[in-house]
């Protein structure tokens, strides 16, 4: 579980982040949403520790990030996984030299025992024939796999996510939630995805931070979004993709379900 | 203000790169690489020039010696002293930082800009230590391949001198063996293991903090060959001061 409190975060005269608390439970897809600029990819490096905010607190399980030893900080970053925006793989390095790469790092495993490793994620994230291609041979959709394969073959306590299914048709952007879904609940992760996209809400969002501005607006789960009066959360919801004309079919689905939402709590 | 802030950045990233030190076999690994891309792969360009600037420096010298008081011999000894003194360790220098530092500036600035950097850094790697240690390793054998552009000078001056007509081959050898001072040899290598640094880190230092998209990667390439020669040339004056002044 990770536990923000009160946190600050300015670059210059920017204010991105004004007070932001929020609770991310393990075992969850925890969600945070909000219109660019809203301060999400800011509150997510803060979360990786790649941003240091300038006020409040960020606990992992209980352990304050500020209050640790450079070594535990370090461990505490083998802890994490994340899948960025462009997934960020290194491209001098087959995907399979991607997916290796932390537990070379890391690790003292003999070739063999990280081979097996290696084969084992590349196969949970349906990835089989892919070992000796490298970033730029495969498609958008197969990278943000191997981003996630490389963000999950440590274990990890907790995933982070960055807009995990941009750039995505619908049907990819789908099989990627599912399986960001399955992972967190088969081995008890805390993760934390940066998303605007709502067919995402709807698919995965089993706890949702809604940021604006730099501070958190609103608080739920992807039912309660629909049935919600906040102006800035139903302005944001109703103005997606999913709820445009023409929208993709495979976004069908999802629409009814939040229109029937919406009526249920209207009725 | 800000070059100061810069030159502050700088020392700071100097200091990161020797902390944390990532695991020797990894290492190894990456030095390995950097020398096939740094050094080997700069051995060919650096032997054309050589042999070409050499032939220059003694078809000029010869044609401005006018005089008959003037020694034949001359040529040879002009043709040495440019190489070894500036030739070799400086204007080759200048060639690195357009070659060598344009590709560190450019591959370590796509990787900052398509995040690859913060996912080093996510995972806990020194990611300065990981991308500018093995390439200031693999400088260090800088000093061999300006040995070569140094003889490929010499010799390129010979072929130029004798085939053009301008020097014998025995004044041109005689001229080359005259008044040899050692520590000329040792003053130039000295100054390119500087140069050696200075090539590893300024462009790695353009590269590492730049922001932007891939435009931004072309520009800082620029700003990082400007920069790298800029302080090539600084030190050199320097370094010219301290050891023969």
């Amino acid at each position: 579980m990770i536990e923000v409190k009160d946190i600050y975060k300015s670059f210059g005269d920017a204010h991105v982040l004004k007070g932001v608390s929020a609770t991310f439970e393990k075992g969850k897809t925890n969600l945070i949403i909000g219109q660019s600029g809203s301060g999400k990819t800011v509150f997510l490096k803060c979360l990786l520790g790649l941003f240091t905010p300038e006020e409040g607190t960020i606990a992992y399980d209980g352990k304050i990030y500020d209050e640790l030893s450079g070594d535990e900080k370090r461990n505490l970053r083998q802890e994490m996984g994340m899948v960025f925006q462009g997934s960020a793989l290194f491209d001098s390095m087959t995907v399979e030299g991607n997916v290796m790469f932390p537990m070379e790092m890391f690790t003292k495993q003999s070739r063999p025992e990280m081979q097996d490793r290696v084969d084992f994620v590349l196969r949970r994230v349906n990835l089989v024939d892919a070992h000796h291609k490298f970033p730029s041979e495969i498609s958008g959709g197969m990278q943000k796999r191997v981003a996630i394969a490389r963000a999950i073959v440590m274990n990890p306590k907790y995933l982070f996510c960055d807009e995990p299914n941009s750039g995505l048709d619908p049907k990819t952007a789908i099989l990627i939630d599912n399986l960001i879904q399955e992972i967190t609940e088969e081995y008890d992760i805390t993760t934390v995805i940066n998303t605007h996209d709502m067919n995402s809400v709807m698919e995965i969002g089993k706890k949702i931070v809604f940021l604006k501005n730099g501070l958190k607006e609103w608080e739920g789960t992807n039912k309660e979004i629909f049935k919600t009066d906040n102006k800035a959360v139903t302005d944001f919801v109703y103005s997606s993709e999913l709820f445009k004309k023409g929208s993709p079919d495979v976004y069908r689905g999802k629409e009814l379900e939040a229109r029937s939402l919406k009526n249920e709590k209207s009725s | 203000m800000n070059y100061l802030a810069s030159i502050g950045a700088y020392a700071i990233m100097v200091r990161e790169v020797f902390k944390k030190p990532t695991k020797w076999r990894i290492m190894r690994a990456l030095i390995l690489k950097e020398i096939d891309e740094l050094i080997y792969g700069s051995l060919g360009i650096l032997i054309f020039i050589s042999f070409f600037i050499g032939g220059v420096v003694a078809i000029q010298t010869a044609l401005n010696i006018t005089s008959e008081l003037i020694p034949k011999y001359l040529v040879g000894f002009a043709t040495r002293q440019s190489i070894i003194l500036e030739f070799a360790p400086t204007f080759c220098s200048i060639i690195m930082a357009g070659k060598v530092g344009s590709y560190i500036t450019s591959s370590i600035g796509t990787m900052r800009v398509t995040e690859q950097i913060d996912a080093l850094e996510v995972m806990g790697v020194n990611a300065l230590n990981y991308l500018v240690f093995p390439k200031i390793i693999a400088l260090l054998l800088y000093p061999f391949i300006i040995a070569i552009a140094m003889y490929v000078g010499i010799f390129g001056g010979w072929f130029a001198g004798v085939f053009g007509g301008f020097s014998t081959s025995a004044d041109f050898v005689t001229g080359v063996q005259l008044d040899f001072i050692p520590f000329h040899i040792t003053y130039a290598f000295i100054k390119t293991l500087v140069f050696a640094f200075i090539l590893a880190t300024i462009p790695s230092f353009h590269g590492f903090y730049m922001k932007g998209g891939a435009l931004e990667v072309g520009k800082a390439s620029t700003t990082s060959f400007v920069w790298t020669s800029v302080v090539i040339i600084i030190i050199n004056y320097v370094l010219t001061q301290l050891m023969l002044g």
